[in-house]
């Protein structure tokens, strides 16, 4: 069974990866090296992380699919409003959005969060603001069609 | 009719149509609450109904490309599978967890994300079943293929990358790696980029077995363009992700990246399947006339989103595109016009094989298949035109709500629920025509 399986193994490996072996060792080292990047690369100098109530908050957002209507930077659902910034929005905020978690509107029903949970949606949803901007309304155009996007640690750092 | 020892390759098959024909179901009633907002919100919300559509419409892909690629092994290339008993407890797993993702779904128990919302502790028998497929179709091509061709290329890069980036999904439980929300969000978003490229190596990978198969040339997986454009398309599934996420502040040295590499992939197949229609004898179109059709739809498809494609992968145009319907669009675009057109091609050819009596030139089946290209273009322009809407709301008007929006919208959403509603019809008139054919196999023998 063993010997069967290397004389597979062998034959493999001496056709087709043989063959590609170069570009093959190259794109998967590419891949290792440019996964342990994204994995490890700190978004800014000053990146905050989730507290124990913003990662609470998440887990409400998860458990009821918040993102099927709810767009954060553009991603999620299209039903709903996007929230990236809606905590820093000067007609919006934290009592905006607790407002809207149990008495629901047009397609969004009524949930029944108890103050405690309402408090760790709106955590999280701060701890999302702090993060950057959506939409960017101030990035840049470049003539290459490179579009460089306003940070929002800058403007932090700026202060 | 060809006598049949394994009938789990069609098993598969006839789950994925059940699956296509649910998820159609499930998407059609979702979209009603974008015309009916009160429509039983209180029972059948969005938020519940949506991650059906999404893990049925995904089940429908994955199903149908599995249970192809192990009845092209078997019954077309006459290999001696390594493990039948792998093949069957491979279905059986993969069955018994979707029931288990509806309960969960059914349950409210959704603690997962996006696209994989179901609790995601069935992960792991999704990944067990994946990795019996992996064993099972290595242990058979490599013992019966020394040179091979792309497509068995393609299916053992989509079964080991399925594999990784269904892991990569799940980092989010890792806590401190969930505590670093922009990370987090684009390693989420990576590995669902990924993900889709993985299941298109697999959809692709029938697409060129397919051709070659009709035309009868070997030679069609084999060439080195074939291989340059496989080594591209996988460069583009490890590296082309992040064009989904140019707008969440990462470094920016990863969108770099992805400009550089992004949507090659498109152009790929279209070189592919242009080059092999161009090559195709009157017969061969003849002999396999539905299968032929839905691989011309998808050549369609493939250039209508490639010129999309290449123009939300310029940052510049992507500023405005992201986050409104023109990705939904898109994504429609690739799921149905690309991965639905060529899995129905591939479940043609199957019944062809398996029950040559079967007449796929009704008028019946070519009615429908018009009505399915002509429903999902205008399907597609209506969520072109409300992308358009919004991206003007967004950019460039002030101090109009959200729900004003949607409202001046409403029109469009109606045509988007009547196209989807003709959609529907011609899925399920095409699937229920290829039901009959599987079981009339399934019963003999």
């Amino acid at each position: 069974m063993q010997n069967s399986t290397l004389l597979h193994l062998r034959t493999f490996l001496s056709s087709m990866f043989v063959r590609y072996r170069i570009i093959i060792i190259v794109l998967i080292t590419l891949f290792a090296v440019y996964n342990i990047c994204i994995y490890s690369t700190k978004e800014s100098s000053t990146f905050i992380k989730l507290s124990s109530q913003a990662v609470s908050g998440q887990q409400l957002w998860q458990e009821n699919n918040c993102w099927s209507c709810h767009q954060v930077y553009g991603l999620g659902g299209y039903l709903g409003p996007d929230l990236t910034n809606v905590i820093s929005h000067p007609s919006k905020g934290s009592q905006y959005v607790k407002a809207f978690l149990n008495s629901g509107i047009k397609s969004m029903p009524k949930f029944n969060f108890s103050e405690e949970e309402k408090n760790a949606i709106v955590s999280y949803l701060k701890h999302i603001d702090s993060t950057g901007y959506y939409p960017n309304y101030n990035a840049v155009f470049k003539p290459t069609g490179w579009v460089e996007l306003k940070y929002k640690y800058n403007d932090r750092n700026e202060k | 009719m060809i006598e049949m020892k394994n009938k789990t390759p069609l098993l598969f098959i006839i789950a994925a149509l059940l699956a296509l024909l649910l998820g159609v179901f499930f998407g059609l009633f979702a979209s009603l609450q974008y015309i009916i907002p009160d429509f039983l919100k209180e029972y059948i919300p969005f938020h519940k109904m949506r991650p059906f559509h999404v893990t049925t419409v995904i089940s429908w892909i994955i199903l149908c490309v599995t249970g192809s690629i192990y009845f092209f092994i078997t019954h077309i290339e006459k290999f001696a599978l390594y493990s039948k008993k792998l093949l069957k407890t491979h279905f059986v797993v993969f069955i018994i967890t979707a029931i288990g993702i509806y309960v969960s779904l059914l349950s409210g128990k959704m603690e997962g994300r996006e696209y994989l919302s179901y609790t995601p502790i069935l992960t792991i028998p999704i990944l067990f079943g994946w990795i019996l497929f992996g064993v099972n179709y290595y242990k058979t091509i490599a013992k019966n293929v020394k040179n091979w061709p792309v497509y068995y290329w393609m299916w053992a890069t989509g079964i080991v990358f399925m594999i990784y980036h269904l892991c990569e999904a799940h980092f989010w439980l890792i806590p401190g790696f969930r505590e670093r929300f922009i990370t987090d969000m684009a390693v989420q978003w990576k590995s669902y980029g990924s993900f889709v490229g993985s299941w298109n190596m697999l959809v692709y990978g029938t697409a060129i077995y397919l051709m070659s198969k009709i035309k009868r040339d070997s030679n069609l997986a084999h060439g080195k363009m074939v291989f340059f454009f496989y080594f591209l398309g996988l460069t583009n599934l490890m590296f082309g992700w992040a064009h989904h996420t140019y707008i969440i502040p990462m470094q920016p040295w990863i969108r770099y990246v992805a400009y550089g590499v992004s949507m090659t992939e498109w152009i790929v197949l279209g070189h592919i399947i242009y080059s092999w229609i161009k090559s195709l004898s009157i017969k061969d179109k003849q002999e396999y006339c539905m299968v032929y059709r839905f691989l011309k739809a998808a050549d369609f498809w493939v250039f209508i989103n490639i010129i999309l494609a290449l123009l939300f992968s310029i940052p510049a145009i992507n500023f405005f595109t992201h986050g409104t319907h023109i990705t939904v669009a898109h994504s429609m675009g690739t799921t149905i016009g690309i991965n639905t057109t060529i899995l129905m091609a591939s479940v043609f050819f199957i019944v062809q094989k398996i029950l040559p009596s079967f007449k796929t030139t009704t008028l019946f089946i070519k009615r429908s298949y018009y009505l399915f290209n002509i429903m999902l273009f205008l399907f597609f322009c209506t969520l072109l035109y409300a992308g358009v809407i919004k991206s003007n709301w967004m950019y460039f008007t002030k101090d109009i709500h959200f729900s004003e929006m949607q409202d001046s919208l409403f029109t469009t959403y109606i045509a988007f629920f009547v196209f989807g509603l003709g959609l529907a019809i011609s899925i399920t008139t095409l699937s229920l025509t290829l039901f009959k054919a599987l079981f009339k196999v399934l019963k003999s023998n």
